[in-house]
């Protein structure tokens, strides 16, 4: 029986290459009657979503707007070009 | 460097996490893409020709990194300090219901914020292993060969660095956002 130590860490397993096929059942069957794990796994799901839109953004810089290169360093890069 | 200048700060300031080493190597990107100008084909976009370039700088940047930090990081015996598990590995205090609608999230600056402060909380080697998979979606086998590390190794190191980042998140956003709708 997998406890949900062991289920945590399949979880994140799952996300970064298959699982054998005896590990992804079990894991499953865990997740359909444990409801704290079958949250973190939801919640593991926003932070892989989050981190991938936050990768995806483009040279438009909407909500980031406000950062930018320090005066310094813009003219620091311009003398060295 | 006035028109591309803050989009490649920003590009390598959201997987440095430090602003004077993300304005280095930006610094190193327009250096290398003046000495290689002959080489940039049209083939991209100058913007995607930039940014390829910085990634390879940022990959040099971990590497470096990984070699700086000694580290028991993945050791998968031993367990983190702060483990939510009883001694039946059951969930001590399980994961809040974090509510609402997680799809709006990403149109909220403070929780992205707040999710960056997060991220820069882990130990450099799991923040960097985390950038690289989840930001990056670099697969296994090229973040092994950057971050000097078995794969199990790395499985144990994302891992931890999911949980932790979990965790930070819960008490940092979800628990407060709640305390305030109530």
């Amino acid at each position: 029986m997998l406890s949900c130590r062991d289920v945590t860490r399949l979880i994140s397993e799952s996300m970064d290459h298959s699982l054998p096929l005896g590990k992804r059942i079990g894991m499953r069957i865990h997740l359909l009657m444990c409801k704290f794990c079958a949250r973190y796994e939801r919640q593991l799901l926003l932070i892989r979503d989050t981190a991938r839109r936050l990768g995806a953004i483009g040279p438009e810089p909407g909500l980031f707007a406000r950062e930018t290169l320090s005066e310094e360093a813009r003219e620091r890069i311009k003398k060295s070009l | 460097m006035d028109r591309y200048g803050d989009y490649l700060f920003r590009y390598a300031m959201l997987r440095l996490r430090d602003r004077s080493a993300a304005e280095d190597l930006v610094q190193e990107t327009f250096l290398a893409a003046l000495r290689g100008r002959s080489s940039f084909s049209g083939g991209s976009t100058e913007a995607t020709w930039l940014v390829g370039i910085l990634k390879h700088k940022i990959a040099d940047h971990f590497r470096r990194q990984s070699r700086e930090v000694s580290l028991p990081d993945g050791d998968p015996t031993s367990k983190p300090e702060d483990d939510p598990f009883n001694v039946a590995g059951r969930w001590g205090t399980g994961p809040t219901d974090w509510g609402g609608n997680p799809a709006d999230l990403f149109r909220q600056k403070e929780f992205l914020d707040h999710f960056m402060e997060c991220l820069s909380r882990l130990s450099p080697n799991h923040a960097n292993a985390f950038t690289l998979r989840e930001i990056e979606g670099a697969d296994s086998d090229e973040i092994c060969k950057i971050l000097n590390v078995s794969e199990t190794n790395l499985w144990v190191i994302l891992h931890r660095a999911r949980m932790s980042l979990r965790r930070c998140l819960e008490s940092r956003w979800f628990d407060r956002s709640r305390k305030e709708g109530s």
